[in-house]
């Protein structure tokens, strides 16, 4: 009985939630109406005896998935109110075909019965959920798994590569030269007597430019090529 | 195998996971020109179909169903990754993310 009431309590919000992600005014509102559903579901999960997966979607979706579609939307500074232009003229055909569907789905499930020879389980009882889905991945399920992983590194590589930009303002480190640099190169000891400013020795040394003049896309930072004529011309201004 | 799923019964489960299933493709109907909204009833309809395999891997007592809610709950993550990199790429040569404008990267 109590399990009966807490399903569709979740349910309910489930259904609602989702609802009011595909109706939000406001994506942000969308997003976070997502992360409530998936919140629900997680809990249905947990009421189906499948603790693991639950865990797994609050962390997966709500920690990951939700965050970036949050990230994105607000990262993007999209007029929302144009996009929902044609919201009342797709209605009646999306109506239509979520109806047809939605009554093929229930005739189909109230018709519907299991057939006698069903699958016997692959894990040993007595097991915890974890457990038991543990010891089926790894063995049953080994290569399926691995491929997930490589799924899942190709998605990174991917979207790393769509969304990596040069930008003009950019400096990339460049080990060689760093080695290759000594204390010379940037430094100069410079004593001062009593009473006498740096100003009358040629000032502090700087940069010539700024740094945004120096980072060229693809100079890796490198622009000045000869050093010394800067470091001279800019002692002879402070001079 | 569990007592949950006993008392609540297989046919709610595939009710909900129905009715959840007709609001996503309801949502991408919807709308048709947010792109974002689209991913994201995607990902209810992604949703839907791992609540189907769960409650029919609880009520048959089989464990490979979660473990392919495992695998979905995967690609689903790699898709949404990929969909909104592309959705950032496309606002940022376009300046919107209408999708009907789309059809301007046909060869």
């Amino acid at each position: 009985m109590m399990a009966q009431f807490v399903f569709y309590i979740f349910a309910t919000v489930l259904l609602f939630s989702a609802a009011m992600v595909i109706t939000a005014r406001n994506p942000v509102h969308a997003v976070l109406f997502l992360i409530l559903a998936f919140f629900n579901a997680s809990g249905l999960f947990l009421l189906a005896g499948a603790e693991f997966l639950a865990m797994l979607l609050v962390i997966v979706y709500v920690g990951a998935v939700a965050v970036l579609f949050l990230f994105v939307v607000m990262m993007l500074d999209v007029d929302f109110g144009q996009l929902r232009e044609g919201f009342q003229k797709y209605a009646p055909l999306g109506g239509c075909v979520g109806g047809v569907l939605f009554a093929e789905l229930v005739l189909a499930f109230s018709h519907w019965q299991m057939a006698p020879g069903r699958a016997a389980p692959l894990a040993a009882p007595g097991l915890t959920n974890t457990a038991a889905l543990g010891g089926i991945i790894y063995t049953h399920y080994v290569l399926l798994f691995q491929a997930c992983g490589l799924v899942l590194l190709v998605a990174m590589i991917g979207a790393i590569t769509l969304t990596l930009r040069e930008r003009v303002t950019g400096r990339r480190q460049n080990v060689t030269c760093q080695h290759a640099r000594t204390r010379a190169d940037t430094l100069e000891m410079l004593e001062l007597n009593l009473g006498e400013s740096v100003a009358e020795r040629g000032g502090f040394l700087r940069p010539k430019g700024s740094y945004n003049e120096i980072a060229v896309p693809g100079s890796f930072g490198l622009v000045p090529e000869n050093p010394k004529d800067d470091v001279a011309s800019n002692k002879e201004k402070g001079a | 195998m569990n007592a949950a799923i006993n008392a609540v019964g297989l046919g709610p489960y595939l009710f909900v996971s129905a009715a959840l299933l007709v609001l996503g493709v309801f949502g991408i109907f919807l709308n048709r020109k947010n792109i974002i909204v689209i991913l994201m009833a995607m990902e209810l309809i992604l949703l839907s179909a791992n609540l189907n395999l769960v409650a029919f891997s609880s009520a048959l007592g089989d464990l490979s169903g979660q473990v392919m809610v495992l695998f979905v709950l995967t690609i689903a993550a790699a898709e949404a990754a990929i969909g909104l990199a592309i959705v950032t790429v496309y606002f940022r040569n376009r300046g919107s993310i209408q999708v009907e404008d789309v059809t301007m990267m046909k060869g």
